[in-house]
């Protein structure tokens, strides 16, 4: 009987099965925050158990609130960046160089296929696109696996889920993810592993995989994940040079961890997307998924794009293209948030931030910030944002606010028009017809 | 091992949801502590005052679906820091059950009728329930009536309350 690359990964790393169907894993990675860590670390602490079980192999990051906004949001930054001195977590990346933790621990080669990853974040499951098994935890989790490098799972379940067919123009990973949601809804994976396949998948870049990935979780699963493939090494060819002979071999190595083609799902559907439209949602569910064309006429008052969903240098270059020469509306507040460093100069170099700028947008270093509602953007009561991100739920980026999700060139559009509309980048429009 | 006895706080209610037991707005709390008085405070519940109501108070008593709504820990962890280390329900939201035995703590369900006969204990006046893992065992008492009453809890869950919690199993053997 095959396996999955779930199973396989799950093999590799078992210390120990204690009672029925819990695995404990090794980890190779624990990835940590300012905004869940500092709980973690101060327990571990007052347990007289403030160790990490190998600060190689421990990467953090502030990112969701910084610079910070209040003593609160400070005091959480200073013990992570005092815990990552003490302990001597030299990946640790704070203001200057820090980024959405989701963007910023795979653009710095430390998600390879095979791993094992936890984080105390629910958007863990983006590593996934690079054919590791990453997965967000809780608080106690997340202690065990600073103290021990350890982590306790159920035997893994998948959902075989294989996107095919030939995506229109202006057409993106983003709206492919929301109609993945739509169709299985917002527990369709619960408890389950997102295997995405198929064509569509197998032609997508890294970033587009890190879309999907990110979004596993608003159907329920405890994480995504992507087979590796060449697309995978290329990405992580600087970084994995000096470890194999050639790119070919290294595909070798990392192939020992995908699925058998008679591996056993416990669940596997398909979709084609051919006719897919661009898409964005109209509840406070990650579900409640309509067509673009079916909202037009929605008025917003705050077009974001960042996000560890949709905040990536492709994503900028597509919005970038829908504004250039354009202005925003003037009732509208356009808000970029570059999700690196890295991201952020480049889109500087490329002149992305001047057509932003022109266009009226504010750029943003980079933070989680508007995301979850925190800093740089929050929402009023009653107003209404196109977000590029990845969670529509009631308050989520401001109590009282609603948050429609969409693609970057869509919200780009929806920018320059002040009400939710196709972007220009979408010609197809006459062979699609209302089908949802 | 913590110890799990203590007066019993009826929510007669289903679905009640982790806003509901700790407001997200105290999240960015970095110690448990800090929960204390915060416990249960949006709670949407006829007559429930969680100043008068949960003093003493070492047990709570529900109906379905306890927990649900977000994974967050400040749940298990608000009980915990008011000294309310068992909660009895009809069935709970997966990851709150889970927290709670990663915490050290019981999360027991129970049938409907054996759910119903506690409650009716408990409307007689002040309860008391105790709970032996060792030998599953749930003793009911008020105003001189007892109830013994059966649970079932996984191998792998005793050994986390045994240990103290998920931290402190971990450590030890791992
Ligand atoms: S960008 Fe948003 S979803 Fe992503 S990690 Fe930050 S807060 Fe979470």
């Amino acid at each position: 009987m095959g396996k999955t690359i779930t199973e396989k990964i799950f093999k590799a790393h078992l210390v120990d099965k204690p009672f029925g169907d819990v695995s404990v894993l090794r980890l190779d990675r624990v990835f940590c925050h300012e905004i869940t860590t500092p709980t973690a670390i101060q327990d571990l602490a007052a347990r007289g158990k403030d160790r990490v079980f190998d600060p190689d192999k421990i990467k953090a990051v502030i990112d969701h609130v910084s610079p910070a906004k209040d003593s609160k949001t400070a005091m959480q930054g200073k013990i992570l960046r005092q815990w990552a001195q003490r302990h001597k977590i030299k990946d640790f990346f704070d203001i200057g160089n820090n980024g959405v933790c989701h963007a910023i621990f795979p653009e710095k080669g430390f998600v390879r296929p095979g791993l094992t990853i936890i984080m105390g974040d629910s958007h863990t499951c983006t590593h996934g696109a690079f054919g590791a098994f990453a997965a967000g935890v809780g608080t106690t989790d997340l202690e065990v696996g600073i103290l021990k490098g350890v982590c306790t799972f159920k035997k893994p379940e998948t959902y075989r889920i294989e996107i095919k067919g030939t995506l229109s123009q202006g057409v993106y990973a983003k709206d492919i993810i929301l109609e993945v949601i739509r169709q299985i809804s917002v527990d369709g994976a619960t408890n389950m592993i997102i295997e995405f396949a198929g064509n569509v998948v197998d032609e997508m870049n890294m970033d587009q995989r890190m879309t999907i990935s990110n979004m596993a979780v608003e159907a329920g699963a405890t994480s995504g994940i992507c087979q590796p493939d060449m697309t995978t090494v290329k990405y992580l060819w600087p970084f994995i040079k000096d470890e194999f002979k050639s790119p070919e071999a290294a595909l070798e190595e990392y192939s020992r961890f995908s699925s058998d083609a008679d591996a056993v799902y416990a669940k596997k559907t398909t979709i084609d997307v051919s006719l897919l439209e661009p898409l964005t949602t109209f509840g406070y569910k990650p579900d409640n998924v309509r067509p673009v064309s079916r909202m037009k006429g929605t008025r917003v008052d705050q077009v974001y794009i960042g996000s560890c969903t949709n905040g990536r240098i492709e994503d900028l270059r597509i919005a970038a293209e829908v504004i250039k020469g354009k202005k925003i509306k003037d009732s509208v507040r356009g808000i970029v948030s570059p999700a690196t460093p890295w991201i952020f100069s480049q889109a500087l170099e490329e002149g992305l931030i001047k057509i932003f700028m022109d266009a009226g947008f504010c750029v943003t270093n980079p933070t989680c910030g508007a995301c979850l509602g925190m800093s740089n953007g929050v929402l009023a009561r009653g107003e209404v944002a196109a977000a590029t991100t990845n969670r529509n739920f009631n308050g989520r980026m401001g109590k009282g606010g609603m948050v429609h999700l969409m693609s970057p060139a869509t919200a780009a559009a929806t920018a320059i028009q002040g009400e939710i509309t196709n972007s220009s980048l979408f010609v197809n429009q006459e062979k699609h017809h209302e089908r949802i | 091992m913590k110890e799990f006895k203590g007066k019993v706080l009826c929510l007669d209610r289903s679905d009640i949801n982790t806003d509901e037991i700790i407001p997200a707005k105290y999240l960015t709390e970095i110690e448990k502590i800090a929960m204390k008085p915060h416990l249960l405070e949006d709670l949407t519940l006829d007559s429930f005052s969680p100043e008068k109501d949960l003093k003493d108070i070492g047990v709570i008593l529900t109906r379905e679906n306890f927990g649900c709504g977000s994974s967050r820990e400040h749940a298990p962890w608000a009980l915990e820091v008011n000294g309310i280390y068992v909660v009895i329900a009809q069935s709970f939201a997966r990851i709150f059950r889970q927290n709670m035995y990663n915490c050290g703590m019981l999360a027991i369900d129970l049938p409907r009728e054996k759910i119903d006969s506690v409650f009716e204990f408990c409307r007689q006046g002040e309860t008391i329930v105790s709970v032996d893992i060792e030998t599953s065992k749930i003793q009911v008492e008020s105003r001189g009536r007892s109830l013994e009453l059966l649970f079932t809890i996984s191998e792998f869950d005793k050994a986390l309350v045994r240990s103290g919690g998920w931290v402190e199993y971990a450590d030890k053997n791992y």
